[in-house]
């Protein structure tokens, strides 16, 4: 990018909430229903409805705004935002403009200078909006609102951030904080947490912003990184060619990879906000901070001091499992089960992402159960089952949460190690491959290796392998 | 006080309210808006500096509800409203390009 222009960029992200129901009434907020079938009078706006705010949505709230070094605003309430669109029935979304519930907080974030804080502004509790589909045949769109009501949180930045590196490392770390406190499970490709990036450039050294764009459907941390680099040139080059950048919302088209403006009729900015007369305010009292205060989980900068002193792990090891509070979890439980650390660390680190990677999951999907992991560890160790048996146990296991115990008793997938049970089977491939038998006692230590190989096969990988290398040298 | 709503303002809230108004709507419209600020012009003859704004009229504050589901499968009542619908959902004008 151009040295002699310095990129700002303040993020707006919406974090979908764990909760159960909706902000404002008893509807249920689970995936998948039937379109409209979580829906009422209350979250689709009919007259003379009356909402009642979600206790558990001002806990997450202020569970997160705690996490971010925040200041609660100890009495608060909520505002109307007016605007007519289909996805909206009330034509007014319940947010707060004016007392917000956190304010003036703060992540901190590594760059390649080092550590750096990102200023947040304000963190504010609102509902979501009803989702639009649209007919591939008829000239309509149609509507869900099953969405319509379910709880998000805006994390409003300051604009500190420089680069699309800074970004994803805010948003990394806004979701690990989040999900540490169970607050969202913050998947942006699923969209329980969507980023708007507001961006201007200014000469380096400016004292003064640039007009800034803010950047809507941004579906992945690539996209925001690409929707950030184009941007940032297609600013410049206005500048760079006399022209002004013009203050508009754009939207990212991720197949395109380009952006472009949005009707205005889509960015009517007047809002008309007010109070809104159907919520009462909130006032929190000390009870209720100290209480939320109380609950808050061990962070990550914690959790990796105590696993240093507590486990004999390495620092790399400890690095990747605190990444996910529930792989941490599931560490630290299968240990309490009786697994040595670092063979548990193994297992995670190893074969569980991988399967994730493959499966294309986030760590917080791991279903399997640390009971479980600590018998496949046991029975590996124990030398019940050789290591490739184990391995297959485990990605049914990760699928199916199996018993491993139970599992491989059924299948009979016990290791072989009796001798006189694998003679058999040595005799008949040191008979079938003469080849290799010539070129081992020639010196080639290599045909070893294969014949080996060739009566793991016929034992269907069940045997020991060290036995039967030893079965084979007496032979040979 | 008259005159203070201009064209410009009512076509504006036209815009906001997604009204199309005739020319006779507009006039009606600009004597009623005329009409409410009077009424707040009133309202601005107290001195109120020092009053805290107020949004409700009631001294309640913290009502809450547990995170309990309590409401069961409402699309059919919901989609009584619609003034056509398809495959379960609201038919609106196609919103996008």
């Amino acid at each position: 990018m151009d040295r002699e222009y310095e990129t700002v960029i303040g993020l707006e992200v919406h974090v979908e909430l764990a909760t159960r129901t909706k902000i404002f009434c008893g509807c249920s907020t689970a995936f998948g229903a039937a379109p409209n079938a979580h829906t009422c009078p209350v979250c689709t706006g009919m007259p003379g409805a009356l909402p009642v705010l979600n206790r558990k949505v001002l806990e997450h709230a202020v569970a997160v705004g705690l996490a971010t070094h925040c200041e609660i605003t100890r009495y608060c309430k909520f505002d109307r935002k007016n605007y007519f669109y289909p996805d909206n029935p009330q034509n007014y979304q319940i947010s707060q403009l004016y007392l917000p519930i956190c304010r003036n907080g703060y992540v901190e974030i590594g760059t390649s200078q080092g550590t750096k804080k990102v200023g947040i502004h304000e963190i504010h509790m609102e509902e979501d909006a009803g989702k639009l589909l649209h007919d591939d045949w008829e000239d309509v769109s149609l509507v869900d609102y099953n969405r319509s009501g379910v709880p998000l949180i805006e994390i409003v930045s300051e604009p500190d951030m420089r680069s699309a590196q800074e970004v994803i490392a805010y948003l990394e770390k806004l979701r690990l904080i989040i999900r540490y406190l169970g607050a969202s499970d913050c998947k942006l490709q699923e969209g329980s947490m969507r980023a708007d990036v507001n961006l201007s450039v200014r000469k380096v050294g400016a004292k003064e912003y640039g007009i800034r764009t803010e950047m809507k459907n941004l579906g992945s941390f690539r996209a925001i990184s690409r929707a950030i680099e184009g941007e940032c040139k297609r600013q410049i080059d206005l500048l760079e060619s006399g022209e002004r950048v013009i203050q508009e919302t754009r939207r990212w088209d991720e197949t395109k990879e380009t952006s472009y403006a949005m009707r205005s009729k889509e960015d009517a900015r007047d809002y008309r906000y007010f109070p809104d007369p159907d919520l009462v305010p909130v006032r929190i009292s000390d009870a209720f901070l100290e209480e939320i205060a109380g609950r808050q989980p061990e962070f990550r900068t914690e959790k990796m001091q105590r696993y240093k002193t507590e486990f004999d792990i390495p620092d790399y090891d400890i690095e990747i499992i605190t990444s996910s509070r529930h792989m941490a979890d599931l560490f630290e439980e299968t240990v309490a089960c009786g697994a040595a650390p670092k063979k548990v660390s193994n297992w995670l680190m190893v074969e569980t992402l991988r399967l994730l990677k493959e499966k294309g999951l986030d760590p917080e999907d791991i279903r399997f159960s640390p009971a479980h992991l600590a018998s496949l560890i046991a029975l590996a160790e124990s030398r019940v089952i050789n290591s490739t048996v184990a391995k297959e146990v485990f990605e049914v296991l990760f699928e199916e949460d199996v018993d491993p115990e139970s599992y491989v008793e059924e299948k009979g997938l016990k290791m072989v190690s009796n001798e006189s049970a694998l003679l058999e089977t040595v005799k008949e491939v040191l008979a079938a491959n003469p080849k290799s038998v010539e070129d081992y006692r020639g010196g080639k230590e290599k045909a070893m290796g294969f014949l080996v190989g060739q009566t793991m096969k016929a034992m269907k990988g069940k045997a020991d392998p060290g036995a039967v290398g030893k079965l084979l040298k007496e032979l040979l | 006080m008259a005159n203070r709503i201009s064209d410009d303002i009512i076509e504006y809230v036209g815009i906001l309210a997604k009204l199309e108004l005739s020319g006779q709507e507009r006039e009606q419209a600009r004597r009623d808006m005329e009409e409410m600020l009077c009424y707040i012009d009133k309202l601005n003859e107290l001195d109120t500096s020092g009053v805290e704004p107020m949004s409700h009229v009631f001294q309640v504050q913290n009502v809450f509800r547990e995170d309990v589901v309590t409401n069961g499968d409402g699309g059919q009542e919901t989609l009584c409203n619609a003034p056509e619908q398809k495959d379960g959902m609201f038919v609106v004008p196609k919103t996008f390009v």
